[in-house]
């Protein structure tokens, strides 16, 4: 609000200020935030149920997104890769080419997106429906912490289920890449999978595995926080969700990257 | 004793409460009346612990809640039992499990003493037999009837009711109230409850005090608030309607 006691020629000033100051108390909300949910998952009682419940629901429940999606990129991949190997007669590295393509980006990317568009936006609808419905007041002032029962399990289960579920996209996708490559395109078997062994390592696996560990973290994180400070009712909670998705896939894509110039 | 003094609290430049000054004493059922938007919820949300007040202090126990934090907040607050408005029913679980679910993670008993306590608190709410049911499944008197069974059956000190019949027909009205009553006679707890519901609480409360523009303006019995002179406490139990200007 702007405050009649300025002089009109500094309110834009004043405006920037006002704006800068938001910024840096939501992300110190944000930080803080994730700060109390570590607490939560570090410290007794640990809350065995919500957290197999969040597994369930976060991983068991988006398996088939996981499957087709792995196949079908796979499959792409296999097919794009071959036709442009075939130009320089190296088709003998698709399956390096599709192996290191998954494991090293775009299984946990795009692992962690369909995960965020099936579960991260259910998880904030949920939450922002709970706050809404004053249950995560009821749960405070029973004395139950609700960082304990309900944030703390998603996050910790987002740790979880993320490299399982981006393990799975990497192996349905090689397979992917092994239907078109070789059943359809007639490239050898000995020579898709011997040449993955030759130039996929370990370092590579790791890469992919800390990038979805981290995704898990970020996605659970942004989608609980917008879903634990929702106001205005339901159309608050819309905003939330489409906020958190976007949130989620953005941060995604940015953090790829940077991990990408720090992981060998 | 639940003493309230000179409770600030403003959202912005919007003062909501100007300074409330209020006394509970134990066993009573106080009940706040006041206008829609007047501050009850805000006032009552300060004295759970959900809002921290600009100034001023609230003691409960001789503790002021206003300064606690953390654990020693829900020290406090394990004395409590709180209705919502909304109910605040859990809704992935049954009514049964709703109930059971402050025993289950705030005490330490076993599983039978656990169901017979819940069986004991739908049956005091006239609720025998619907524990298998979901909140969406039962009508908004039953799930009202099951929030107060989820406040009371931790045997709370002190239980604070957010309007529990908004929303309600007449005849639910009298009948949440009624059941209010009946319990606290068995229970001895301290109540205190935020309604504008008029006539009806008058039945029912030990005190009643008026919250108007962010202050008590008019605190006693039923028959002194009935009687009094002060004209917005008289505009408000006739319903009338504000003079245009």
């Amino acid at each position: 609000m702007t405050d009649p006691a300025v002089a009109p020629a500094l309110r834009p000033l004043e405006g920037l200020g006002g704006r800068a100051i938001w910024i840096v108390e939501s992300l110190g909300r944000f930080g803080s935030f994730l700060g109390q949910a570590a607490a939560a998952m570090v410290t007794p009682p640990f809350k065995l149920w919500p957290l197999l419940g969040r597994i369930h629901y976060i991983g068991f429940r988006s398996l088939l997104i996981i499957l087709l999606t792995g196949s079908f990129t796979g499959m792409v991949l296999g097919l794009q890769i071959f036709l442009t190997l075939s130009r320089f007669g190296s088709e003998a590295f698709l399956g390096p080419a599709v192996a290191l393509s998954l494991i090293r980006e775009l299984g946990p990317v795009l692992a962690a997106l369909m995960v965020t568009g099936r579960a991260g936006s259910a998880l904030t609808a949920e939450l922002g429906i709970m706050r809404i419905t004053e249950q995560i007041d009821a749960l405070t002032v029973m004395a139950l912490s609700p960082m304990r029962y309900l944030v703390a399990p998603s996050i910790l289960a987002g740790v979880i289920t993320f490299p399982l579920m981006t393990a799975l996209f990497d192996v349905v996708g090689i397979f992917g890449g092994y239907l078109v490559g070789v059943e359809l395109l007639g490239l050898s078997e000995g020579t898709y999978f011997g040449e993955m062994q030759t130039f996929v390592d370990l370092a590579d696996v790791m890469t992919g595995f800390w990038k979805s560990i981290s995704f898990g973290v970020l996605v659970t994180w942004v989608c609980t926080y917008k879903g634990f400070h929702v106001a205005r009712g339901a159309e608050g909670v819309a905003q939330a969700t489409t906020q958190a998705v976007v949130l989620s896939s953005v941060l995604i894509l940015v953090w790829d990257y940077f991990l990408g110039t720090v992981l060998p | 004793m639940i003493r309230v003094k000179g409770l600030r609290k403003s959202f912005g430049r919007q003062a909501v409460l100007n300074g409330v000054d209020l006394e509970v004493p134990d066993g009573s059922i106080t009940i706040i009346i006041g206008r829609s938007g007047g501050g009850k919820s805000v006032f009552l949300k300060h004295l759970i612990g959900l809002l921290r007040p600009d100034s001023g202090s609230i003691e409960v126990g001789g503790v002021d809640l206003a300064r606690l934090r953390g654990r020693a907040l829900d020290e406090v607050r394990r004395r409590y039992g709180v209705v919502f408005q909304s109910g605040a029913l859990f809704d992935s679980m049954s009514c049964r499990d709703n109930v059971a679910f402050p025993l289950r993670e705030k005490l330490r008993l076993s599983r039978a003493d656990i169901a017979a306590r819940v069986e004991r608190a739908l049956d005091q709410v006239g609720l025998a037999g619907v524990g298998d049911k979901y909140p969406e499944e039962v009508s908004g008197g039953m799930r009202k009837r099951v929030a107060i069974a989820r406040a009371l059956v931790t045997e709370p000190e002190i239980v604070f009711f957010d309007e529990p019949t908004t929303g309600l027909d007449p005849v639910l009205v009298n009948t949440i109230h009624r059941l209010i009553l009946e319990l606290h006679r068995r229970l001895h707890f301290t109540a205190v409850m935020v309604s504008h519901e008029i006539p009806e609480i008058f039945e029912i409360a030990d005190r009643v005090g008026m919250l108007h523009e962010g202050r008590i303006v008019e605190l006693g019995p039923p028959a002194d608030i009935q009687g009094s002179s002060n004209p917005i406490v008289q505009q408000f139990i006739r319903g009338e309607p504000e003079a245009r200007a």
